[in-house]
């Protein structure tokens, strides 16, 4: 593996959609008027194989939906390169979004609520050339309606958006996407408008498609414990730098970035023992996330980061690579200093 | 009602101590209703709890189970077409008198807002005032609860109550745009506490920020609680998180309270269907991986709840019975421990069957 390459597992297969050393910088206006530029996402790359879940996580505004609207190509790279099947991507257009498919984050205003679900659906398979005459539509709707586990399909293809739950409604938002026949499924935080008891029928859903169907599937959340629960892969973005990934229990159980580790230390763990949220005595203030128009030199976690030196304050560490393809940008592996990680306890993170 | 300056040794001084674990609020069989076109939606229903001077209290319960609705009855700072239709609401002052929030007058329930009741609501960014200064903020509320207060007290405490929370005194000065979520969310916090009140109602006060800032807000809440002595309710979907603050845990559904008790014994050893449907829908951080089922269904629309247990339809444990009787919340047997659970599969210590 090169430390250039973006992420690929064991597979010789190229990837079927993979973003390639990608940047995205906005232009805004602040309140004065002047003009400035949100570096999103700088040099991020990320590779999406078929049947295989890569998790996308990371802090909120740390780019995960602008990596993902890249690789829709609804947003245009500022540099890097989108590939579909290890060639340039086409242009966007119905031909691109026949293989890619984007799931947003809200069914609620992604689903025009006046039409039944047969008309939602249908009005895609005839625009995609999967189904032309009304029967073959109903046939088609009725076999998606089964897929994502909405049955009897025959009531709900009846359905109009406001008669359904929330997560009867993302099953339609992901029954719409699969209609199209994608290769390749971006799910931008896709369960966290869903209530609990109902989102783990759409990630079981999610993984079934994938598992049984050979789907690629991007999986962008906040939630680290689904992220594990789904995915084969996770990548971590701090403040649009993407800045560890490799296999799942790698990363999560063995964090070789202080970003990870701080982050998985947050998440809620009800098996969580020892130093819990409780008996937590006076702790320094976190820092605040970086202002992405003027982010912080080098390694943009420094300000906030325990172990930061002067190499990090100038320059982001190239990549190192570990054993079974975990990699981190991190200079303290390029100092000699990885052990540091694993010693210090959460006590003495910030 | 006189303002007693921060940080003075309230919390170690005899009073509040001394009343620690003393019932600060005895809620009984409290109904709260939205009229509407289609019928009225019973929101909480029958619900009875206590909470005790210093406890943390959490709520859990799936969306539009009745959570926001019972603590904004609480707090009495529901609107139409809410309406509490039924039951009590007995405060405990710290003088030893007895208030029922529920018919009390507004004349009089104004000195206790903020003073001893005090509400974080989710979106920090709607609770603030977009166009003042915080400092304008803080005093309007510091003023009213002390008037004749100096304005250099007014800053003073301002700045020691946003220090509290991890943000600079100078911040102040700024509008709340200006401010990231997560200080907004802090300042917000500041602000409940700036009259030291005895409770404090947070309803999903850090859903809008993400993990590492939620658990460093957690962190500070639980240290100022330990300090300051109040007393919370803490509303949330995320039973994970209430697992690691609360000292009991009330869990909702359709309206109602199904079950209530310890964290360690509602995660282990959960009584109610529901509640175990919800502990097992959190897949694990580190514990091997198993595929988790979640719940089948989805909600009950509560303008017409199904009859007998509103759980039924989704249980897959439910007994011919459940479909007709409604579970009262009932002590059970002592091996589950000091708990209340609403579910016919498990018996009542008393005969009756009926606890309130
Ligand atoms: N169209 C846009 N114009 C200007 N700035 C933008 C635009 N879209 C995103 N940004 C900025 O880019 C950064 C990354 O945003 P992005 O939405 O990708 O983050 P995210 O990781 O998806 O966050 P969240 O978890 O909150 O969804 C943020 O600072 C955001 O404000
Ligand atoms: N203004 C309203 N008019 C009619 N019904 C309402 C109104 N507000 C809330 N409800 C209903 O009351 C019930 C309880 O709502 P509530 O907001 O208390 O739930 P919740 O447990 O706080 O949910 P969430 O987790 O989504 O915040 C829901 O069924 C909801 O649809
Ligand atoms: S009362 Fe019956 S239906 Fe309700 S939760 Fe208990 S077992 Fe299930
Ligand atoms: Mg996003
Ligand atoms: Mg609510």
């Amino acid at each position: 593996m090169t430390t250039a390459a973006p992420t690929s597992d064991a597979t010789d297969e190229p990837a079927l959609l993979a973003a390639v050393d990608v940047s995205k910088h906005f232009t805004v206006r602040d309140q004065l008027g002047r003009k400035a530029t949100v570096r999103a996402v700088e040099h991020a790359s990320v590779a999406l194989h078929r049947g295989r879940v890569v998790a996308l996580v990371g802090e909120s505004g740390s780019g995960k939906t602008t990596l993902a609207r890249m690789l829709a190509q609804f947003h245009p790279v500022s540099s890097g390169e989108i590939r579909l099947a290890g060639h340039r991507a086409p242009p966007a257009g119905r031909g691109y979004f026949r293989q890619v498919q984007l799931i947003f984050q809200d069914p609620f205003s992604s689903l025009n609520t006046l039409h039944k679900v047969r008309h939602i659906l249908g009005r895609v398979l005839r625009v995609h050339g999967h189904a032309h005459t009304r029967a073959e539509v109903e046939e088609q709707v009725l076999s998606l309606l089964n897929r994502v586990n909405l049955t009897p399909a025959e009531e709900f293809i009846d359905k109009r958006p406001r008669e359904m739950s929330g997560g009867q409604l993302q099953r339609v938002a992901i029954a719409r996407a699969l209609a199209v026949r994608p290769t390749v499924l971006l799910g931008d935080e896709p369960i966290s408008m869903l209530d609990v008891s109902i989102r783990l029928d759409v990630l079981n859903l999610l993984a079934r498609l994938c598992d049984e169907e050979g789907l690629a599937l991007l999986y962008i959340t906040h939630d680290i414990a689904s992220a594990r629960y789904l995915c084969d892969e996770v990548q971590v973005m701090y403040a649009g730098q993407t800045v560890e990934g490799g296999p799942k229990e790698a990363v999560i159980q063995s964090p070789k970035h202080p970003y990870t580790r701080l982050l998985i230390d947050s998440s809620p763990d009800p098996d969580r023992t020892g130093r819990g949220l409780r008996d937590q005595d006076d702790a320094e203030d976190l820092g605040e996330p970086p202002n992405l128009t003027a982010p912080p030199d080098g390694c943009r976690f420094h300000p906030r980061c325990p172990f930061a030196m002067d190499d990090c304050r100038r320059a982001f560490p190239d990549r190192t690579t570990f054993a079974d393809g975990q990699w981190a940008h991190c200079w303290l592996h390029q100092h000699g200093r990885s052990a540091e990680l694993d010693r210090t306890t959460s006590k003495e993170l910030p | 009602m006189t303002a007693r300056p921060l940080d003075t040794a309230r919390s170690a001084s005899a009073p509040s101590s001394a009343l620690r674990g003393e019932p600060l609020l005895d809620v009984s069989r409290l109904t709260v209703e939205y009229v509407t076109e289609r019928g009225a939606v019973l929101a909480c229903n029958e619900v009875s709890f206590t909470l005790r001077r210093g406890e943390i209290l959490g709520l859990a319960g799936e969306s539009g189970s009745g959570k926001s609705s019972l603590i904004t009855a609480l707090t009495r700072l529901q609107r139409l077409p809410a309406l509490t239709t039924g039951g009590e609401i007995r405060y405990h002052t710290r003088d030893g008198h007895l208030l029922d929030l529920v018919t009390l007058d507004e004349r009089r329930l104004r000195p206790l807002r903020w003073t001893e009741l005090a509400i974080v609501l989710q979106s920090a960014m709607a609770a603030f005032n977009p166009v003042m200064r915080l400092k304008a903020q803080f005093a309007d509320v510091i003023v009213e609860h002390q008037p004749g207060i100096t304005g250099d007290e007014v800053a003073e405490r301002t700045g020691r109550l946003l220090r509290m929370v991890g943000i600079a005194p100078e911040r102040a000065h700024s509008y709340p745009h200006e401010l990231s979520g997560g200080m907004r969310q802090r300042a917000l916090i500041a602000l409940a506490l700036a009259c030291e009140p005895e409770l404090v109602v947070m309803d999903e006060p850090t859903t809008a920020v993400d993990v590492v800032m939620q658990r460093q807000i957690m962190a500070q809440i639980l240290r100022l609680q330990r300090r300051l002595g109040f007393a919370v309710v803490f509303v949330t979907h995320d039973l994970s998180l209430l697992m690691e603050i609360a000292d009991r845990i009330a869990i909702m559904y359709a309206g109602r309270i199904v079950e209530i008790g310890a964290p360690q014994q509602l995660y282990t050893d959960p009584l109610h269907p529901y509640t175990r449907g919800l502990r097992d829908a959190f897949p694990p951080l580190h514990a091997p991986l198993t595929k988790l089922a979640g719940i089948p269904g989805s909600p009950p629309d509560l303008r017409d709840p199904p009859p007998g247990c509103a759980f039924h339809p989704r249980c897959a444990q439910r007994l011919p019975e459940c479909e007709q009787v409604l579970p009262r919340l009932h002590q059970v047997l002592p091996q589950h421990g000091e708990r209340q659970v609403a579910c016919l599969l498990h018996d009542s210590i008393d005969p009756g069957g009926e606890a309130s």
